[in-house]
């Protein structure tokens, strides 16, 4: 339909895209209503939860309206240090552990994951330790971590980092154990440099594996963190939602759910944005 | 095409035992004792010439093959390029790959860039570019230059391949199958552009393929090998066309059609696969 084939669209024009879209945007929407009234009627028949009109009455001001406010006046703008904060503050509290652990985890697993790719021998090595340790639940490595760091904020970090490594690693080395004879033959016909290989052959063939482990491994870890807050910690979307439980405030739990939920939502797309930028085959 | 002077006349002469395959035996071992593919293989290859190496699936064309590339080792026997024993691959005996073997995520600049890259390190950006691109035009590819593997034709690959393996200058061009793939009139246009590129190169060429015409068509000697196992070398035809060939001018010369018939006879009547 555009003239420019392949290239980007001339302009953004609204009501084309609904109307090319509509059946994708309107069936999730009334999939979603149709879910809230069930979810009304559930609420308003057994009366243990609040319903979603009952959520938002009470959440709207200032959670709602106000994600970044900051309850303590000598804390000033900003809310990172905990205490009575918007659910934005809390989010980004928990962000900042799955930023930090999670990249740990990334470099070292797609290290680890390239090592044991190459070397049968080692690979065979520690595949049973890995296989052992790969299914300890998150929360069971928080006493062990706060052995190590006597500190909540590196415990959690720590949590992050030991939950979302393994499937970086296996995927990884999957990848590098997949890669097709060919690559390899060109590579030891034109006697490649370790460095050259490295890089022009071994890392771009492992990229769609390497990024199938990360995005599994950035859904654990947001996992992880909010169990690892609510067990323990002073900041934080885990630690509201516990928070807010202990109050009795289940309309905030709700929606620091919702939160969660877009969050993990997001951080999945934005890792498989990453993936299709880095692997651009066509 | 047209000012194509033969290769042949000056190369023989002074290089005749430029690849020398020796006595080279492949076998491996079995739980029934070792499993012989080749036995007992002799072939001398003179500089610049063109040979091909015909025979059914599984007689040992690609190990015979990956013997002088350096992807195999003979279990004995030796194969020498200019009295120097091959032991590993190397950019000197250049492979033009089945399937192509470009790097997808790299475009076909890139794909020949890689090896020109590292086979002269020590050349300016500059000119390893222009090696590129000069090699790139050679096989007709000037305008697909930036284009990924994926966008491009089986032909296309396969040129790109070819512009690959030229563009380091290998003393000897190994091809194993290359136009298998492609539909009739590529794959002619392809033999075309071989000779074409392989007489201004003065590369010798070892090439496997399963189509006699194509054969007939490129090489000074076509090898025929026996079947596998213990394949040996069954008979090596000379395929006395003057150079340069066309197609149509070759195939009224009434030699070709005894040649072709003596290769149909090896292969189907003398070394007939048993049903």
């Amino acid at each position: 339909m555009t003239a420019t084939a392949g290239r980007r669209l001339p302009a953004f024009d609204i009501a084309t895209f609904f109307r090319r879209n509509s059946r994708r945007i309107i069936a999730p929407v009334v999939a979603l209503f149709i879910a809230l009234v069930i979810w009304q009627i559930f609420s308003s028949v057994t009366q243990s939860l609040p319903g979603p009109i009952q959520v938002i009455q009470e959440t709207w001001d200032p959670w709602i309206i106000c994600p970044f406010f900051v309850g303590d006046e000598s804390f000033g703008l900003n809310g990172l240090q905990g205490g009575d904060v918007g659910l934005g503050w809390q989010t980004i509290a928990s962000l900042i552990r799955v930023a930090i652990g999670y990249s740990l985890a990334s470099i070292i697993g797609i290290i680890v994951g390239v090592i044991i790719g190459i070397s049968p021998l080692l690979y065979q090595a520690v595949d049973p330790m890995f296989q052992v340790l790969r299914t300890v639940p998150p929360l069971a490595w928080l006493p062990i971590a706060l052995a190590i760091f006597k500190d909540s904020g590196p415990a959690g970090i720590f949590i992050i980092f030991v939950t979302a490594i393994w499937p970086i690693i296996y995927n990884t080395a999957v990848g590098v154990q997949q890669m097709p004879q060919d690559y390899k033959n060109v590579a030891k016909v034109l006697r490649l440099s370790g460095k050259e290989y490295f890089f022009s052959i071994l890392l771009p063939s492992i990229v769609p594996y390497m990024f199938t482990g990360l995005k599994l491994g950035i859904g654990l870890a947001w996992l992880a963190i909010v169990a690892a807050e609510m067990l323990r910690g002073d900041t934080g979307i885990g630690f509201y939602i516990w928070n807010a439980y202990n109050s009795g405030a289940l309309s905030e739990v709700i929606l620091a759910l919702v939160y969660i939920g877009l969050v993990g939502f997001m951080l999945d797309k934005l890792v498989g944005f990453a993936a299709t930028l880095v692997s651009s085959d066509k | 095409m047209q000012t194509l002077t033969s290769p042949k006349a000056t190369s023989q002469t002074h290089q005749d035992s430029f690849l020398v395959i020796e006595n080279v035996t492949k076998s491996y071992p079995t739980p029934n004792g070792p499993y012989v593919v080749l036995d007992g293989i002799n072939l001398t290859v003179s500089e610049g010439e063109f040979v091909c190496v015909i025979g059914h699936s599984g007689c040992g064309k690609t190990t015979l093959l990956d013997t002088v590339s350096g992807f195999r080792k003979p279990t004995s026997g030796e194969v020498r390029v200019q009295g120097k024993r091959i032991t590993r691959p190397g950019p000197d005996r250049m492979v033009v790959f089945q399937n192509y073997a470009l790097l997808p995520w790299k475009t076909a600049f890139e794909n020949v860039y890689i090896a020109v890259n590292a086979v002269y390190p020590e050349k300016s950006r500059q000119e390893k570019t222009e090696i590129v691109r000069e090699h790139l035009a050679m096989v007709g590819l000037e305008e697909a230059m930036h284009k990924k593997p994926g966008q491009l034709s089986g032909g296309m690959k396969q040129r790109v391949s070819i512009a690959r393996a030229l563009s380091i200058y290998p003393q000897v061009l190994i091809l194993d199958e290359p136009f298998g793939a492609l539909d009739a009139i590529t794959r002619e246009e392809l033999q075309e552009e071989l000779l074409q590129i392989w007489s201004k190169h003065r590369v010798t060429v070892m090439m496997i393929t399963h189509d006699i015409d194509e054969a007939l068509f490129l090489a000074d000697r076509i090898v025929m090998m026996t079947n596998g196992p213990h394949a040996k070398i069954g008979e090596i035809m000379e395929i006395p066309f003057p150079r340069p060939r066309n197609r149509t001018q070759i195939m009224e010369d009434p030699q070709y059609y005894t040649l072709r018939n003596h290769a149909l006879d090896f292969l189907f009547s003398r070394y007939a696969l048993a049903h």
